[in-house]
């Protein structure tokens, strides 16, 4: 197996972007990621789209060919490839690019993620994300998608002693690194007593606990690390990718505050690159609801089971702390379109180990992880970084 | 929404809570599956369909303010995940109690109502949800 470099990212601002269309976002965030690798278009051997529903949200498929159609790369006819895995397909598809560079298939891939949510109305957004669980045994009975997450914070709430409060300071943390952040969605702070006198959603959840719709989209571009000076004096190599499912409905598992998935991953990642939790430094995780970020942290190895609540309250989750998580705002305040999301949270510790990150710059950041989830935990797909 | 062939298909199990039973282990599942996760294909003709009894307690519960479309004629209501009696654990709608007389443990036993409906003069969907009862049977206010 090559060992695998990130040579070049680029990501558009996340929002309600009216004035953009798709195709706008997805070359946007691509034009800007090959022009910071400085490659011309004719070195791009392959490209992967993370995408979970454009077929819902703008009525179009088959949107890993408009991206290459768009970006002028269609002409030399390379493979080009949609990947799907609801709120994971960005991070999905980092990893089949960085399987095909490993693997010794191509040199220089292509990885974006896009997705364009505010075409829709509010409702039709939630029944699209919802479709991320399994519509036949949840959905249709009734289960929304903040519903579900629900479910896991009355429960980590019993088992754990996990505070409202505790959930608030996830909300507050992420609005608080948002702020620093150009490119985010939300850049005001906000303190706990308005995440929890926010209109309710599914109690316990409120609506300063999700994250919103957005639109947006990021895009690396990957090589083999023997290659990546040539393009750039800083690239940062991916030392770990895991990738892992569980069943699709939440209440087939067993232990509904834990996402098996998420475990496998971390271990399949950390095993691949020889490191351990304490080496990490910055990690992005997928807060798409605020218990989430609390049962990434456990599940990561970060702190141990039903301690994630208590950790961020007590700020070793911010600038200071063991580990510095989300500083891009997260899904809740840098925006969270879908299928760019992973992709994005590559952007955000590829800055961060390049010492690129400005105002939210983690000092010495050396080690970043990457944790990106499909559903309520079906797919769970982790990666880890490392300044070369 | 589902079109109603997709609807009428899974009705032996949203109307009965059919199931499934792999006698190569002997566990219970629900809905009904093709394999045994478990078993893999030593399952293969090895299962049976079996009506779960509906009866079971509260694993987890919450109160949905905002949702979706069909769900939002009696807005809000409780959405639980409940453990039934045979060890398996289903999500469904908690009705004919207030979210505070709830919580986790709490008794519960399906019933057959109303899911939904599709368009003013469409079809309508039924299936389980879960109402409370005390232990000798009762729904509290039956006194
Ligand atoms: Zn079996």
């Amino acid at each position: 197996m090559r060992r695998v470099a990130v040579i070049g990212v680029g990501i558009t601002e996340f929002g309600e972007l009216w004035d953009s269309s798709f195709r706008k976002l997805g070359i946007g965030a691509g034009m800007s990621a090959v022009s910071d690798a400085k490659i011309s278009a004719d070195q791009i051997e392959a490209l992967f789209v993370g995408n979970m529903s454009a077929g819902r949200f703008i009525r179009q498929e088959h949107v890993a060919a408009l991206i290459a159609d768009y970006s002028g790369i269609a002409r030399d006819h390379i493979p080009a490839t949609r990947v799907e895995a609801a709120g994971a397909s960005g991070g999905i598809a980092l990893r089949q690019g960085f399987m095909a560079v490993a693997s010794g298939l191509h040199d220089i891939v292509v990885v974006g993620g896009a997705e364009k949510m505010t075409d829709v109305s509010d409702i039709e957004s939630s029944m699209i994300q919802s479709s991320a669980a399994d519509q036949e045994w949840e959905t249709e009975l009734g289960a929304t998608f903040p519903g579900l997450h629900a479910l896991m914070a009355t429960r980590h709430m019993h088992d754990y002693g996990t505070t409202r409060e505790q959930l608030a300071d996830v909300a507050v943390k992420n609005h608080r690194h948002g702020a620093l952040n150009p490119k985010a969605q939300f850049r005001r702070e906000i303190n706990r007593d308005v995440v929890l006198r926010s209109p309710m959603v599914a109690s316990p959840l409120r609506i300063f606990d999700c994250a919103p719709s957005s639109d947006g989209a990021a895009t690396v571009v990957l090589c083999p690390l023997d290659m990546a000076k040539e393009f750039t004096d800083s690239p940062v190599e991916i030392v770990g990718s895991g990738q892992a499912s569980d069943s699709l409905g939440l209440h087939h598992r067993k232990d509904i505050c834990t996402m098996g998935a998420t475990r496998a991953a971390t271990e399949r990642a950390f095993k691949m690159a020889g490191l351990s939790q304490k080496d990490v430094d910055v990690a992005e995780v997928h807060d798409n609801f605020t218990i989430s970020e609390i049962i990434a942290i456990e599940d990561l190895g970060f702190f141990p089971k039903g301690e994630g609540g208590k950790a961020t309250e007590e700020g070793l989750t911010s600038f200071d702390g063991d580990v510095v998580v989300n500083t891009s705002g997260g899904l809740k305040a840098r925006g969270d379109p879908i299928g760019a999301t992973g992709v994005a949270q590559a952007v955000e510790i590829v800055s961060q180990l390049r010492g690129t990150a400005d105002k939210r710059q983690v000092k010495d950041a050396e080690v970043g992880l990457t944790q990106n989830i499909g559903g309520t935990g079906a797919t769970a797909v982790v990666h880890l970084f490392r300044r070369v | 929404m589902a079109t109603a062939p997709r609807f009428w298909r899974e009705n032996p199990s949203r109307y009965n809570m059919v199931g499934f039973k792999c006698n190569s282990c002997g566990k219970f599942y629900f809905p009904p599956r093709i394999i045994c996760p478990l078993c893999h294909r030593k399952s293969v003709g090895k299962t049976e369909p079996v009506k779960m009894k509906g009866t079971g307690a509260i694993f987890s519960f919450t109160e949905i303010h905002e949702g979706m479309d069909e769900h939002n004629v009696q807005k809000p209501y409780i959405v639980a995940m409940v453990e039934l009696d045979e060890g398996v654990k289903v999500t469904g709608q908690v009705i004919d109690c207030d979210v505070c007389d709830l919580s986790i443990g709490t008794r519960v036993r399906a019933t057959l109502r109303k899911l939904s409906e599709e368009g003013s003069a469409g079809v309508i969907h039924y299936g389980y949800k879960f109402v409370p009862v005390r232990e000798n049977g009762e729904r509290p206010g039956d006194e």
